[in-house]
């Protein structure tokens, strides 16, 4: 017998959400979304959440399964009873609103969806047939055009969770789609705007978003791919910028990161607040003779890792 | 036990005492750690922002330098496992973009030629049944009393694929390890959470918040002291721990430990030995729990 602890909110009725626990052997085979079912059509049809294609594509019925976003289509059931446990926790997505019971609200999402732009920038008269793509060139952009819009990368996203203006990871992913598309124009445009706060070097690099992804959209590497545009570019009039800039420069130079100038280097050096907000980390680390050693020694054999970086044009 | 030791940066910069705590420990258990002093800089996964094919490269000369003396390769931090397991994983599952590195590799006289040798973090060596043989034969002050709270670091759990862990979203070797030490592992949901540090400089209010809300976790759950095996995490949670408002609004603060200092605390080093008196947060609490177990 299996336990489904599911947390019921409806702001009609009740101040607070609670958990309800629906109690029944799990039919060999049967997704979290069958679960779902069973339990509105035979125990409590008030249960309310989303659901349509049964089949991972539409991206409907993501939700928190043992605190973990999920599509409720594409897992078994069974597979979340872990170390013996009977019991399956069901929560709405993290990071939005809840209308009902596991019904999420989305608006957020979107607005942020639509803040990068979703849309094909090209003001070239179009062609008599499509615009064309190599496969090369498709290739690019293909993991990003999977993704479903579920909401599993923004429900789990540890940023989100502690700045709503991060524009998150299926903001970010739909804006790699077109940065990264041969046929889009505004491409400079949309990295300059990603780059500013709230935007790509928002990301703490968690990989959160990846594991949560049901498909190969995978928001973090897309994100990546965000960063090295923005500096192809040369948008790089920004903290996450100068800090990728200058962690190559040091490790090119000495095989190593140098910790004493990164810090500096990253802020600007004419970045007055920014390195104002360094001294107290740096004096605490200072008194405590934690600082890295002020001469930086290379590894050995550096000219090797030097000849490499001039090999692949650094 | 003898391997390549990779220290990564940190490790011998901001981070000394992490380097200090792992040579004694591995002196003290009889592991021979081979230093790779021509190895560069994994490239903490800022390197491939700008450049990922060069990541790659770069970790496959180191690859190549590990499998030249025919030892696995060791790590002290999670973020460099993380980025090397990551160019493995690219090189590996491409013979023609292997071949094209290796083209480069060739003129600095290295091949990597690929399932030679493994990659593990040092707690992953301590996690084996010969690891844990040996630090039950040889704790000489087991740590009865401290409730350690463990702080994986992102990149050894995420993307699991890539992981040593068999349920990285429910990892428990840093838990096993510390009951092996005598310690008593503190279970709380921020344990396989990220500390911030990535943005500490572009968010830093995100950055603080996201540390702040694993350390409260962790004081509220009963930790004496959280151990991390990410020197990454450990600046975030000792160094930037007196700044984090969350933490200042509860009068809170909490000894942020490397997991190899927590090692060699119980095979009977003095917290001096290993650097402890370098943290920020002062470890003297942790002594005194000690004492009153001893």
């Amino acid at each position: 017998m299996a336990k489904f602890r599911i947390k019921r909110f409806n702001p009609e009725k009740q101040a607070d959400p609670y958990y309800e626990e629906f109690d029944f052997e799990i039919p060999e085979g049967a997704t979290l979304l069958d679960c779902l079912n069973h339990i509105k059509w035979n125990m409590d049809g008030a249960l309310t959440y989303r659901m349509s294609c049964r089949s991972a594509i539409c991206g409907s019925c993501a939700v928190k399964g043992n605190g973990h976003a999920l599509l409720a289509c594409q897992k078994q059931a069974a597979h979340l009873l872990k170390d013996g446990s009977d019991t399956i926790t069901i929560e709405p997505l993290g990071n939005m609103p809840v209308i009902k019971d596991l019904v999420t609200d989305f608006k957020q999402f979107w607005e942020k969806i639509d803040q990068v732009k979703p849309y094909l920038q090209n003001n070239e008269k179009p062609p008599a047939q499509e615009r064309e793509q190599s496969p090369q060139q498709f290739k690019k952009i293909d993991d990003a055009t999977t993704c479903i819009m579920c909401g599993a990368c923004y429900s789990d996203c540890q940023v989100l969770a502690v700045d709503n203006k991060f524009l998150g990871p299926a903001a970010l992913a739909k804006a790699q789609r077109f940065v990264g598309d041969s046929r889009d124009q505004a491409t400079r445009e949309r990295v300059k705007e990603l780059s500013k706060p709230g935007g790509m070097w928002d990301c703490t690099h968690c990989a959160e978003c990846v594991e949560r992804c049901p498909k190969p959209a995978e928001p973090f590497y897309r994100i990546k791919g965000l960063m090295e545009s923005a500096l192809k570019e040369g948008v790089t009039n920004n903290v996450g910028a100068r800090h990728a800039l200058s962690f190559v420069n040091s490790v090119k130079h000495s095989g190593r990161l140098n910790e004493n100038k990164i810090p500096i280097e990253s802020m600007g050096y004419f970045n007055i607040k920014g390195l104002l907000d360094l001294l107290p980390v740096g004096l605490r680390m200072l008194l405590k003779m934690k600082i890295p050693p002020i001469i930086h020694k290379p590894i050995d054999d550096v000219k090797d890792v030097q000849r490499i970086f001039e090999e692949f044009g650094e | 036990m003898k391997f390549a030791l990779f220290t990564g940066c940190v490790a011998k910069g901001a981070t000394r005492e992490l380097m200090l705590a792992t040579i004694k420990s591995a002196e003290a258990l009889g592991i021979d750690f081979v230093e790779m002093k021509s190895a560069a800089c994994c490239g903490a996964g800022v390197v491939s922002e700008k450049n990922p094919v060069l990541t790659d490269a770069i970790n496959a000369r180191t690859f190549a330098l590990a499998e030249e003396q025919n030892l696995d390769i060791i790590t002290i931090c999670s973020t460099c496992q993380g980025n090397l397991k990551k160019s493995e994983c690219h090189i590996d599952s491409d013979a023609e973009y292997k071949d094209k590195i290796n083209y480069v590799l060739k003129d600095g006289g290295h091949q990597y030629q690929g399932g030679k040798i493994k990659i593990k973090h040092f707690s992953n060596i301590l996690a084996t049944p010969e690891g844990k043989a040996l630090l039950k034969e040889k704790i000489k002050r087991p740590l009865t009393g401290l409730k350690a709270a463990g702080f994986y670091g992102c990149y050894i759990l995420r993307p699991s694929e890539l992981s040593e862990y068999e349920d990285p979203d429910n990892p428990k070797e840093l838990e096993e390890l510390f009951e092996i030490l005598g310690a008593t592992p503190v279970y709380y949901p921020s344990r396989i959470k990220c500390c911030g540090f990535p943005i500490i400089m572009m968010n830093k209010d995100a950055s603080h918040e996201l540390a702040g809300n694993a350390l409260v976790e962790a004081v509220e759950s009963g930790a004496d002291c959280v151990v991390t095996g990410c020197p990454l995490c450990h600046l975030s949670l000792d160094s930037y721990q007196p700044e984090i408002p969350s933490l200042q609004k509860k009068h809170y603060s909490i000894p942020i430990l490397h997991l190899p200092q927590l090692v060699a605390l119980a095979l009977g080093f003095s917290p001096e030995e290993i650097g402890m008196d370098k943290h920020i947060v002062s470890t003297a609490g942790l002594d005194k729990i000690l004492a009153q177990h001893a």
